[in-house]
Parts: C-alpha cells; structure tokens; sequence
C-alpha cells in the first residue's frame, strides 16, 4: 500500500462524448490514475452545480466536469449551459477559498481517450500537491456555521 | 443547501453480479474480495460473481435469482454500459423485473483495463459497485414510450444518393418528398462525363433514374426549394419548405426551350458549368434536367435589373413566363429525414502556387469534366483556355487540397480514380498528347479500380511520383519558354523535376457544402471538424445519425465514390423503410417531467430546451414538457430553481446517492454531514 | 509610436540608402526608432552554418541589449537577414531548453541575460504595412506614382519560415504588393517574388548566383516591369550591383533598376530624391523614373456581357484584402 496521499476524483462524463472517450482509454488500455471514479449522466448539462457541492463535501477532493466539444452536444448545445453554470460556481468557490485545480471543466469527445486519460493524471498530481480538501474544516466551521474566509482586495 | 427527497420506502433486495470477463477484469481486480464486501451492503440480497455474465448462463443466474430470491434490483459489475446495458435490461426483464430496475458498474474500461494497481484498482472497482448499489435503490419502473411513424419520407438533395433512396422507399409504396436546391436534380454526377473504372456515361446512368423520380407517383418532387424549418420528433416531423419562385408556371410550361434561345442576357454558368461555360439569365442546366421547366435567375436577368427586355415572356408558346410569380411556403409531416445534400470541390484558389485564377490553362477537375463532356462548352474537345488550342503536354496534379495539413488532412477517396480517367481521356480524345500524372499515392482500391491503373500504365501515361510543388510560368530553361512548368521532386529517382506543360488539371479534392453547419444544425444533426455530418457509428452506423429518424446518405457523410454513394442511399431507404414497417416504435423513456405542484411559472426552462420541448400553459401557469420532443438531456432538470423538474432515470436523488455510494472510503464522519 | 531600432552592418555602407530613405519617411509615418546601443553583427548566413550556439549567443546579445534598453518594445530589423536571425534565435531559445541555458551562460560572461520571448521581432514591412497601415499611408501620398510599373520582390526570408508565424503568406506574399498599389503605381505580376536571389553565393559560386539572379530580373523583365522594388540589402545589392555582370555572361540586356521600398514611399511622400538616397544605385532609376504621370490611369469600364469569341471564362479571382 503506497503511504503516498492518493486524491479522490469525481468525474462527470456525459453519455454520448466523454463517458465513450473513457471507455475508449480503457479499450485502448491506456493506463492512468485510478484516481476519478466516474458518474455517467446523460449530457454534461445535466450537471447540476448542488452536485459538484456534494461530491466535494462528501469527501472528494476534486470535481471533473467533461462534456461534448462545443458545437458537438448530441443534444445541441447542453454543453454551452454547463460550461455558463461551471463559470459561475467557480466564481462562488473561489470565495469560500476553494483552490481553482479542485473543480475542472474538460471537453472531450469520443475519441479523445488520451486526452481524457491525461487530464485525469494531471489533476491527479495538482490535486496530491495540493492536499486533501477536507471540507468541513475548511469550508464550514465545527460548530455548523459557516465561515466565509475574507479574501484580500 | 440540498434537499434530499426522504422517501418511506421499504427495504430493497439488490442482486449483485460481478463479472470476471475471462482476466480482462479478474486479472487486476480482486473480484471475489468486491463481491464479498458488496454482499455485506444493508440492501443487498445477494453478491456473486462469474467468469462471464453476458453469456446466457450469467444471464440466467440474474433471472434466476430474480424468481426464486425476489430480488427487486440488479447490479451487474462488468464493462461498458454501452456494450451490455440492453443485454442485462433484458434478461432483468425476462427475471420479471422492469428493465429499468437494472444499473450496471462500469469495472472494465473504466477501472481494470485503465491501470495496473491491483490494489487501486480493487478499491475503485468496489466504488463504482457501491454507487451502482446506492443508486439502483432508488430507480423507479419506467416503460418505453410507443410512437407511430408517419410513412411519409422527406429526401433533402437531389443527387444521386438522394435519388437512390427516394425511389426506393417510392417504389416500396410509401410517400416520399425530395427536396432539391437547384432546378433540377442530378446534382455532381450530371456533371460528370464518364465515370470509373467501366467509363459509363454519366449522364446515360443517370438520367433514366432521374425521369423514374420525375414520373413516380409516390414522390412529389420539390426543386428550387430548400427546407426552412424542422419541427418534431420521429415519426412526426413537420417539415417547412420554401419553394422558390422560378418565374415559370409549371403547368403551362412545355419545356420547348424557345425563352432560353431568345434570352439576350448570358453569364458565367458558375454552377452546372464550373465556370467553364455560359447560360442565359433563364435556363435549364442541362437538356435533360428534371423537372424540364426553366428556371429565372433574378440577379442576372434585364428585365428583373433595369426593367427592360421580358423577351422571353413575349416569345413563350403558353404564356408560361410570370415575373410576379411569388415564393411558396409549403408544409407537411413525414417520419423520417434522409439527407444527401452532397459535396463542394475544394476551392483550388487557396493555392496560390498551383496559379488557378492567375495561369490561363490550369483547370479545375469540375472544369475539365465539363470540357471533355460532349455537351459542354468546347462539344468536348480538349482545349485551352483559348478555347481553340489542343495542348501537347498535360499535367494532372493529385491531392489539391487533400491530404494536407494546410488545408485538408483527410484523403479525398476518389481523386486518384478520376485523374487515371482523366488520362484516359486524354489519351482517347488526342492520342499524339502526352499526359504526366503526378501523384502521392495512387489509391484504387475499388473492384476494377486496380485494372484501370494498369490499363492507365499501358496507355503510356508518365507517372511522376512526388507532390507538385509549384506551377508556374517563369520559365528557365530552354525549351520552357510560353509552357506552363510543374515542378515536382520525383521521389522514385530521387530528383527534381521541372516539366513543361500546356495544360494542368488540378484533381481538388471532396469538401463539405459550405453551409453543412447550419443545415446540421436545422435538422438537430452534428458536423465533424471538417463539416461532413456525423454519423452515429462510424463503423456499424454510418448512415443513422445520433437523432432518432434523421439519416444522412452520401458525401454529405464523408467523401466517396458513386458505388458507395448508392450503396448508402439504398441503406438509408431500408432502415427507414424498417421504421415504417414497424408502424410503432419504441422510445427510450429517460425524458423529464415537470411536478405542476411545485411549478413556480419562471419559464426558465422554457428557453432553455434545444427541442423546444417545453410549453407554458397560460391558464395553469405552469411549464409543460411535451414528453415526445424530449430526448432527455436533463438540462432543464439543473436549472430549474424550485426543483421542480424530474429527469427520469436521472433524478437528483438517484445521481446524489450514487455519488454518496462512489464516496464510502472517503466519508466525512457522519456526524460532521448534513449539517 | 516607439520601436527599438536594429539597423545591421548594411545599412551602414551598402545599403546606406536603405537608412537614408527610411530615416527621411519614419518622421512623416510616426516611427520613433531607438537604435541598440553597442549592436553588434547578427552573423549572417553564415555564423548559423559552422557552429550554432555560438551563433545564437552572438544574436543573443543583441536581444538582452534590446529588452534591456527598450523592455518589451517591438525590435525592427529592416534587413532581412539580421531578422530572421533575430527572429530565429528567440524561437530557438524559447523551444529549446539547452540552447537558452547555454546562450544564457554566454551571455552572463558579459553580464547579460536574455529570457525569451521578451523582445518580439519585425521586420520593417510589417511594422510598416500593419502598424502605421495603408490608410494612413495612402493619406500622405502627395505624388503617386501613376503609370510606374513595379515588381515587388520579397527575397526569401521574410515571408518564411511558415512555422514561426510570418505575417505574410509564404508562397505568395502580398503586403508590399499592396502598399506599391497604395502608392498609386502598377504593380505588376511576378511569380518568383519569394524565391532566392542567391545571397552570398556571388562570393562562394558565382555562377549559380548569377543564374538566380539572371532568373529573377528574365521574370521582371517577361511581365514588363520598369522597376523592382526590395526589401532587404542583400536582394538589392545582388540585383542591381551583378546586374551587369548577368549581362555579360548571358549576354542579356536588362537595365531594371532595384529600389529599396523605403525611398518609393519617401517619393510618393513627395520627399526630394537627394534625400532618399537616389542616385546611389548602379543601375540608373532614373528612365524608370522619367515613366512616372501625373494623369492616374484610366478607369477600364466593365462589360455589361463577358463574351469572348473563342476562349472559355476565367475563374474570378476573390479580391485581395
């Protein structure tokens, strides 16, 4: 068993585009980190931002977004409105002090299995330099309440 | 924060199955270490694992257990959803269970095959399984959705392929609409005068399919239209057309030609002719062009410019001609969509180092075809530019635009093929006349297609192996000078080669239409990066696309030749014919519904759906999703903001609780959650 | 606006009219050159072909001079050569880790140091033709140069390599031949434009150097050019200098005079000729000249039908932009 911290991952893959791009690394045996467990939802625009807040405070120190190319969603433009809801989440959690490696967008399409597989390693390592998020320390203080760090003008 | 739907359910019973796949899974993951901890699971009944789940043994141990444990959920840890998702939906449907009770974890592409650590990988594997558990638990029964399929087809493109596939679902008793752009149909092969390898006429090919869509009750042949808007779902589109007014009222209209003959205003024929010949501002494209009435170009015709002239109208048999003839806008349903909208020739222009445009006598292969076409501007004599003189020396020059970086990366398939015709022609039109063909490689890999080579080699055709370089008029040498002088290394010997010429024929190469991207996106299609429609499977679907009831047919798909074309237009009318024979078919049942009750009237959703699928109805004040038109993205199901929208199959409880079941090893202490 | 200046060895002697010319316009075009203080020579052709790093450090000190005197500002090479040294060595530097580290050692020894990227390279054209621009160009011409027929000649290295981001096109550039129409004269087609004039082959193989250059002055001579217009010291001192020997080996007779296109804008400006550096050229400019109207050209009317007899329709050519 390795003492190396190992970062845990959630990746959103959508049906059509990503979620092929990682099976096709896997059929082309690629090997990468183990680290991103995958979710299978439909488009990447179903994506609702309640989850990327669940999945970090259920104790995954990193959220994966991919979808379609732009110009490529099998349902037109679902990627479009992800990427406007991740601009925005990322806004917010850049105020809670959430470093900005935590929660990623990529896109990639069915054939991208390599360029899947090579973002998931290195989000991987800036997640392990970056430590784990532990989130209810950071984010929320012990008591319930939370504590929005001031940042610095 | 969240608000997780508490629902008072009874306990579930989960059947869990995990997959060996021969090694391709038990090599890396522990599996019976998986199916023992997953067997601890409250809600599991039962955990097994086996060699190989996708046999009928493996399935039958599902319906097995299904029957004699009363199981009420399966999870199947094995590969890809899209390799078995139907197949263990099914054998949970023949178990007694509803299919959608099923979730599979995805423990090969995504975790056995993608590393090396067994012991991650075991751990991983034991994730995915758990959030399979946590989620299946709160699946609902769901049952397809049956829609009728209207037999009607509409065609759009009027070429070859689109030919094929509308008299073939004509002639199989079903309606068809073919819509065509231009005035009539034929589209690139008309243009065309011999085709490879057996060097058939064209046009003799062609036209007698062309007459059969002209004469066939079953098609209602719209020319000079073009679609304008789709609305709909399979089974019931509803197609807009425009067709556009052509000045000419069809049922006067004897095709006599005597407005063509009196018209005063001749042009460039940029279309049919390739630049290469004229027409009048009122035309037919060609003698034999269906449907034969003429066609009145606007920006070109006097009367329409400067208000004189109308010589046509005066001297018309019938009184055919109507100058206030009016666009029609026309409507109706069909069930599927064929599109075979075709290619555009790679603009030679972009390469300024071939000369096309600046060098008199350096041609296009549209062009060329056109000239050695005995109904073409020279009757078919291969010429100059002067139009008079028979060159002595030709150059055709391979891979224009193809198979290069700066332009286009792909291989054009065919242009190998029609350069060895080319040279034939040549050849056969003037035998004294040296041809040198410059080629990469020569691609012939159609039945016949190698003979032709070795015929062309026989012919005493120079074939240069090396890119062309440059063409150019600076001449250097003695002997060169008033030559046209290609420059290319020839690979074979390992030299440069300057050869002098009177006559060039870039071979361009097969481009997408340059408006494929908005035609795509009218009939909610995709394009590739470089604009041919994509198909649904590249290798085991290549004329379905990823919208239920559109298919694409032709070069429109990717380039190549007449017999591919066909073959895909004849695919296209068979899977659509298929459709239409099912008379009902089912449909995928992931679609999202919006809860009246906690419908806030934001309309926020409204115009968010690329389907348009949601309506707001006034009176209630609420927003509808018309269950049909939906194709389940579930983008309206993030956005709603009071919650209000269900993505069946995907609801926020069942991704929430998968993601809480993907977690367990990383779990927060329980008392620090839900805070 | 402000540009760093890097002027070369030639534009010291032999192509002192280069200078001239462009010293005489920069003022009317709103170019401030700050020279490099304690410039030295860029290498040539040369330097790069017996051994490289200490090429690039030769070109290197140059660069670390530059970004320390005028920071980040647009260093403007006018010859050709020294550009695409220039040019070359920052890429080169940038690409490849070890060449920056050695070169960086080089450098320190002079207590430089150079980081790459800092200073962007241009050359003259460019700055001439995308940052001052047409229009403004256009403006100021007092005295067009009606009826003059050009040849604009590129030379090779400009327009290349095509990785490295030209701002022209490679095969077929276009800038200058837009600018000389600006000034109002005919710029004539010439096909080998951007092909080699043969550069320092007059001193290694005179021969091969003469026949480029016989090559180049046949193709301004076939399509009816009265004059080349340059944009490097090297092009022009080949064709005009070797002009007459061209002659006397292949027994032609061309008498194509080779400007600098500097001293046609300064001409166009109006600006005397003394000034620009006229006269200084070995093949007389001034029959060429004496071709100069003051009537523009007649406007061709277009023909209502494009109707030949005998010949088949062109392609029509989409305008340049």
């Amino acid at each position: 068993m390795s003492e190396q911290y190992e970062p845990v991952i959630v990746g959103f893959l959508c049906n059509w585009c990503s979620y092929r791009a990682a099976d096709l690394a896997g059929t082309s045996r690629i090997k990468y980190a183990p680290n991103m467990r995958p979710i299978r939802v439909m488009c990447s625009g179903r994506v609702d931002p309640q989850f990327v807040l669940k999945a970090l405070r259920n104790g995954a120190d990193g959220v994966l977004i991919a979808g379609c190319h732009p110009g490529e969603c099998h349902y037109v433009n679902g990627n479009i409105k992800a990427l406007r809801r991740y601009t925005m989440l990322k806004k917010a959690l850049d105020q809670w002090g959430i470093e900005e490696e935590r929660v990623q967008l990529l896109w990639a399409s069915a054939s991208e299995g390599t360029k899947l597989a090579e973002r998931v390693n290195t989000m991987t390592e800036e997640l392990r330099a970056l430590g784990p998020l532990r989130w209810h320390e950071k984010v929320l203080a012990d008591n319930g309440a939370h504590r929005v760090p001031v940042k610095e003008a | 924060m969240v608000e997780e739907k508490e629902k008072n359910m009874q306990k579930e019973k989960v059947g869990v199955y995990i997959c060996h796949c021969g090694s391709n899974i038990a090599g890396t993951v522990d599996v019976e270490e998986v199916r023992e901890w997953a067997g601890n699971n409250p809600n599991v009944e039962v955990a097994r694992d086996y060699e190989f789940m996708c046999s009928s043994t493996g399935q039958e141990l599902i319906e097995k257990d299904i029957k004699e444990k009363g199981l009420t959920r399966v999870v199947v840890a094995s590969c890809s959803p899209h390799m078995h998702e139907k197949t263990f939906r099914g054998a949970t449907e023949r178990g007694g269970l509803n299919p959608f009770l099923y979730e599979m974890a995805n423990i090969r592409e995504h975790d056995s095959w993608a590393t090396n650590d067994k012991e991650a990988a075991t751990q991983k594997a034991k994730s995915l399984v758990n959030g399979a558990i946590e989620r299946v638990v709160h699946h609902e029964p769901l049952e397809k959705i049956p829609v009728e399929i209207n037999p009607n087809t509409l065609v759009v493109g009027g070429g070859i392929a689109g030919i094929t596939a509308a008299l073939e679902l004509a002639n199989s008793g079903n309606h068809v609409y073919l819509v065509e752009r231009e005035g009539t149909i034929g589209g690139h092969m008309a243009q065309i005068d011999k085709t490879f390898p057996t060097l058939d006429c064209s046009a003799c090919i062609l036209t007698p399919k062309m007459v059969d869509v002209g004469q066939h009750d079953n098609i209602t042949l719209l020319t000079y239209s073009e679609v304008e808007k789709v609305d709909g779902y399979i089974g019931n589109f509803e197609i807009s057309v425009r067709k556009k007014a052509r000045c000419v009222e069809e049922e006067l209209c004897t095709s006599c030609g005597i407005c063509e003959e009196k018209c005063p205003a001749q042009v460039v024929d940029e279309g049919y002719g390739a630049g290469l010949g004229y027409r009048k501002a009122i035309y037919r494209a060609f003698p034999q062009a269906v449907p034969g009435y003429p066609v009145l170009d606007k920006e070109n015709c006097i009367y329409f410019q400067t208000g004189k002239c109308r010589a046509c109208e005066k001297f018309c048999p019938t009184e055919a001609i109507n100058f206030e003839q009016e666009d029609e806008m026309l409507k109706f349903n069909v069930g599927n969509i064929i599109i075979a909208t075709g290619y555009d020739l790679f603009d030679a222009r972009q390469i300024p180092q071939y000369g096309y445009g600046r060098l008199e006598n350096v041609f296009t292969s549209l062009e060329f075809e056109r000239m050695v076409n005995a109904s073409g501007p020279t009757g078919g004599h291969v010429v100059l530019r002067d139009g008079e003189t028979e060159p002595e020396r030709v150059a055709i020059v391979h891979c224009v635009g193809s198979r290069d970086k700066n332009y286009n990366e792909y291989c054009s398939k065919v242009c190998c093929m029609y350069s060895l015709k080319f040279a034939h022609l040549v050849h056969e039109h003037l035998p004294e006349t040296e041809v040198y063909d410059f080629y990469i490689d020569m691609r012939t890999p159609g039945k016949g297609y190698e003979e032709f080579y070795n015929r062309l080699l026989k012919e005493d055709t120079h074939f240069i192996r090396g890119r062309v370089a440059e063409i150019t008029d600076a001449d250097h040498q003695p002997g060169e000078e008033g030559k046209l002088i290609v420059q290319a290394e020839n690979t074979l010997l390992g030299k440069q080669q300057r050869v002098p010429v009177d006559m060039v024929i870039l071979s361009a190469g097969i481009e997408a239409r340059a408006d494929s991207e908005k035609v795509a996106n009218l009939f909610k299609m995709g394009c590739d990066y470089d604009g041919f429609f994509n198909e649904r499977h590249p290798k085991l679907a290549p004329v379905a696309t990823m919208t239920d009831g559109v298919f694409i047919a032709g070069a429109c798909q990717g380039p190549k030749d007449i017999p591919e074309t066909v073959a895909q237009g004849g695919a296209a009318a068979s899977q659509v014919a298929s459709l239409i024979g099912q008379g009902t078919v089912m449909m995928e049942p992931v679609r999202a519904s919006i809860r009246e009750e906690d419908c806030s009237g934001c309309r926020i959703c409204n115009n968010l759906c690329p389907y348009n699928a949601i309506e707001f109805d006034a009176e209630k004040e609420v927003s509808e999703v018309i269950t049909a038109l939906c194709q389940g993205c579930g983008t309206c199901v993030a956005a709603c903001p009071s919650g209000a929208i269900d993505g069946a199959h995907f609801t926020n409880t069942q991704v929430m609780s998968e993601l809480q079941g993907l977690l367990w090893d990383v779990q927060p202490a329980p008392e620090k959650v839900n805070v | 606006m402000k540009y760093g200046y890097y002027p070369g060895c030639s534009m010291e002697k032999n192509a002192r009219s280069y200078h001239t010319s462009l010293m005489a316009i920069a003022e009317h075009l709103d170019l401030d050159f700050e020279e490099v203080e304690d410039w030295n020579c860029c290498g040539a052709t040369e330097y790069f072909a017996i051994n490289d790093i200490p090429a690039y450090a030769l070109v290197g000190r140059n660069l670390a001079i530059a970004s320390k005197q005028n920071g980040s500002q647009k260093l403007v090479a006018p010859c050709s050569a020294c550009f695409l040294n220039l040019k070359k060595t920052d890429h080169i530097m940038a690409e490849h880790k070890n060449v920056n580290e050695k070169v960086n050692i080089a450098l320190e020894e002079g207590g430089l140091s150079y980081q790459p990227g800092t200073v962007s390279v241009h050359h003259l054209l460019e700055i001439i033709v995308k940052d001052v621009g047409l229009e403004a160009i256009e403006e100021k011409v007092q005295r067009p140069l009606y009826d003059l027929r050009i040849a604009p000649y590129y030379g090779c290295m400009v327009p290349r390599p095509a990785d490295m981001e030209s701002f022209d096109d490679p095969e077929h550039p276009t800038s200058m031949d837009t600018l000389m129409e600006r000034l109002g004269a005919i710029v004539v087609d010439f096909p080998l434009k951007a092909q080699c004039c043969g550069g320092h082959m007059t001193q290694i193989s005179e021969e091969t150097a003469l026949e480029l250059i016989r090559r180049l002055l046949k193709n301004a001579d076939d399509y009816g050019a009265d004059m080349i217009s340059t944009l490097c010291p090297m092009c022009q001192l080949n064709l005009d200098a070797y002009q007459d020997a061209v002659n006397a080996h292949f027994g032609t007779d061309y008498h194509i005079p080779v400007m600098y296109f500097t001293q046609l804008i300064g001409l166009a400006f109006g600006i005397p000729e003394k000034e620009l550096g006229f006269g200084k050229e070995i093949v007389s400019a001034q029959p060429a000249l004496r071709k100069i109207s003051d009537e523009p050209p007649q406007k061709k009317k277009r023909r209502r039908r494009p109707r030949r007899r005998t010949g088949l329709p062109m392609p029509t050519m989409p305008e340049e932009g």
